[in-house]
């Protein structure tokens, strides 16, 4: 185990006062550091926070945020709420899967983009709407998806 | 300070955010500065206006003119016009749909005029991360108000009179909910803030969120007051609104700063505390036990309720949990006073609490309506009013077809019902419900069919797994409903699927299996010719479902107005369009994969869909 990872573990636990009601918040942090939870991290923190892996484990794949395989350095997220359903979100998510290669939920295997449908956004003013990263973009249209992903193809 | 004469409050909701409002705030910032009018002019960053169809959009205050669909390089000029000329920059007004004139002031616009402002008072009036700008507008008054003039029960008898129901969706008297927990016995209870606002197509609570958040801990901390015994207090946020989260903590901590949370608050004895807990991107942490679970650091799973949360919810304690568009409402009432509260909404909630649906309501208009956004209306009004004056009507004078309301849990309401008023039992009679307060529109060009399955494939992704009936039953009937759509539908179906839906309502373990079956159980009713279109003609009237639909291409159209273009054929993925440039183009339709793209690209309207 590297050290590292233990004291990125240590000092995610402390945040949270190593108290073990607040695994899902030391969860999150972990995601938003390593966009994923990786293995050993998750072995770190159950020593540190006393909560066992299997339960880091269940909470891990209960909930939606969280991911236990490697995300692409731009997770492109397509907003699934019910405006966007009416909008046209399915047609724009197939015109991702043809751009990217990849099918829903994928990765590409540069680990250059994640292909996810993510709940409703509620910025539905904007639907049919795509999150790439930390950028949300509205209203998304199939002709635009080259465009739209030709933005990222340096970054 | 010598006064501003002239704010200009831009809207950094998350819609208007994602258009560069912030870009357009350094650059007024800017050219404000160029014109040396910094000490007349001050920019100003707002919550969410609710127009967001329409963003960036700004309000330039006194006057209170309304700018939309702003763009980063078109601030010099409307700096130089408006600020300097004192010209108001007629091109980035509102225009009504079908018509030529503008409407300059915010005030004058449908949308805003037929709105009635509770819980949303403050929009787009304060800058949600100074405290002080909430203060000026007359918050934390009520919480003085309780605290040095009212006793707990004063409280709470005015919040029972004032007939205010849970805004969540379950429509249960907060009174009366505050009412139990506060006479269970225990001395540590809770309170929680439901921001976990699941429903897909609702916005409500994330607009009061990044609008005005104090408004909402003001209210909880008055509850807190009220149920006596509550020291600590959390806010359950979806991790899907990382501003509203950023938000909320800022508030908190402002509260803490100046004395209005933590201990001896206003100099009394009492003391509260907020926490603020992010969810984890779990549908069912909106229903209650789930959420208290999940703050506890479990998996979401709800547990049954023979024992309320009132009564043992968080660690075993007495908690009450409310909405958030409730916490903001609380206020407003200690304020003004239950009976100005009940003079708004219908019924009469004077002897039974369920008597009415007083106050109003926050909505989220959504989907194939002119006006997107998010409107306060008072309850009572009708879905016609809704749509057809708040919402400007439907796009692109396409026929409107129903109304989605309550997301998964609710129901579709049809054109012939339009003329409902708007209340909690009045939605239910028609065997949908308030819900959160989600409306998306629908209109011809949507299929009932279609979006049963588009509900269902959400429950069915979301059920916790916990029970037998949500799980299983959930997954059957969208595996029903797919096979409708593909055209391998069966008469029979329909009545299996009404079966299925009745055995689910009555043996699920929690609302969220409860309600699951309700957009199939409506569209069924509403729109059954449309479910026996599907199962007996193999047709989809609203040409949505794709494996019923065949695509061609009109030949004169597309050799008269495109002259054989080709961009369909060069766009097709797979490949099943032939044709030489400057001719006519055809669909093999035994390769075509009905993806649709080629109407999409065309833009001489010659791909036909049949």
């Amino acid at each position: 185990m590297s050290s590292e990872t233990q004291n990125k573990a240590k000092e995610i636990s402390e945040k949270w006062d190593n108290n073990p009601e607040n695994i899902i918040e030391m969860m999150h942090d972990i995601q938003d550091e390593y966009k994923y939870l990786p293995r050993e991290v998750i072995e770190s923190l159950s020593n540190e926070s006393n909560v066992p892996v299997s339960k880091i484990l269940n909470i891990a794949t209960f909930y939606n945020a969280f991911s236990l395989k490697p995300k692409g350095k731009h997770k492109i997220c397509v907003c699934m709420g019910t405006p966007c359903h009416t909008l046209g979100a399915a047609r724009v998510a197939e015109a991702l899967e043809r751009e990217l290669k990849i099918k829903m939920g994928e990765t590409t295997p540069d680990l250059k983009y994640s292909l996810e449908e993510t709940r409703c956004l509620s910025a539905c003013g904007l639907a049919p709407v795509v999150v790439i990263g930390e950028d949300l973009y509205g209203p998304a249209t199939v002709p635009n998806i080259p465009k739209l992903l030709k933005k990222y193809e340096k970054k | 300070m010598k006064p501003y004469t002239i704010q200009l409050m831009i809207c950094a909701g998350t819609g208007c955010v994602s258009n560069q409002s912030f870009e357009i705030k350094e650059v007024l910032e800017k050219e404000i500065k160029k014109h040396n009018l910094q000490n007349e002019a001050m920019v100003v960053t707002t919550g969410c206006n609710g127009f967001c169809g329409a963003g960036p959009i700004m309000v330039v205050q006194p006057d209170g003119i309304f700018y939309q669909y702003l763009k980063v390089t078109d601030i010099p000029y409307l700096v130089e016009e408006h600020l300097v000329k004192g010209r108001p920059v007629k091109k980035f007004m509102y225009v009504p749909p079908k018509e030529e004139i503008p409407i300059p002031r915010m005030n004058k616009i449908p949308f805003f005029s037929g709105q009635t402002l509770v819980a949303l008072r403050n929009r787009g009036m304060i800058d949600p991360e100074f405290i002080e700008d909430y203060i000026a507008r007359g918050g934390y008054r009520a919480l003085a108000k309780v605290l040095t003039t009212m006793s707990p029960d004063e409280v709470l008898k005015e919040i029972k009179k004032s007939g205010l129901r849970g805004r969540g969706g379950g429509g249960f008297p907060t009174g009366v909910k505050w009412e139990t927990c506060k006479k269970i016995p225990g001395d540590r209870k809770f309170v929680i803030c439901n921001a976990d606002e699941g429903d897909p197509g609702a916005f409500m609570d994330r607009s009061i969120i990044e609008g005005d958040p104090h408004s909402v801990i003001e209210g909880m901390i008055i509850g807190a007051y009220a149920i006596e015994n509550v020291r600590e207090g959390y806010i359950y946020v979806r991790m899907e609104y990382p501003l509203a989260i950023k938000r909320f903590n800022i508030a908190v901590q402002q509260a803490k700063d100046n004395g209005l949370l933590g201990d001896n608050i206003f100099d009394t004895n009492f003391c509260f505390d907020i926490k603020v807990r992010r969810g984890a991107g779990a549908f069912v942490c909106g229903e209650s036990t789930a959420l208290m679970a999940s703050i506890m650091g479990n998996p979401g799973e709800p547990r049954a309720k023979y024992i309320h949360t009132v009564e043992k919810g968080l660690y075993d304690c007495p908690t009450c949990l409310n909405n958030v568009e409730t916490w903001a409402n609380i206020p407003q009432i200690v304020l003004k006073g239950a009976d100005w509260f009940t003079g708004i909404g219908t019924g009469d909630v004077t002897h039974d609490p369920w008597g009415g649906s007083k106050g109003t309501k926050v909505f989220s208009l959504a989907g194939k309506v002119n006006n997107t956004g998010l409107v306060e209306v008072p309850m009572g009004i009708t879905l016609r009013e809704i749509v057809f004056n708040v919402g400007g009507g439907i796009r692109d004078g396409k026929r409107f077809k129903a109304v989605q309301t309550g997301g998964p849990s609710g129901g579709f309401i049809p054109e012939s019902l339009v003329d409902l008023p708007v209340d909690y039992d009045e939605l239910t009679k028609v065997g949908s419900m308030m819900g959160s307060g989600g409306m998306v529109v629908l209109d011809e060009n949507n299929c009932m069919v279609d979006m049963a399955k588009f509900f269902l494939r959400f429950t069915q992704d979301e059920s916790c797994g916990k029970c037998v009936p949500c799980r299983e039953g959930t997954k059957r009937m969208y595996d029903i409903l797919y096979r409708i759509t593909k055209g391998e539908g069966k008469e029979e179906d329909l009545d299996l699927l009404e079966e299925l839906s009745n055995m689910i309502v009555e043996s699920s373990l929690c609302a969220l299996g409860g309600s699951a079956p309700n957009p199939v159980l409506t569209s069924l009713k509403y729109f059954r010719e449309e479910y026996l279109t599907h199962v007996r003609d193999k047709k989809c009237p609203a040409k949505v479902c794709r494996e019923l639909l065949t695509f061609s291409i009109d030949p004169e159209k597309c050799l008269e107005n495109g002259h054989g273009c080709g961009v369909c054929e060069k766009n097709c993925p797979d490949g099943a369009i032939y044709g030489e440039k400057k001719n006519v183009h055809f669909i093999d339709s035994m390769k075509c994969g009905k993806c649709g793209v080629c109407f999409d690209v065309c833009k001489f309207g010659a791909i036909t869909v049949e």
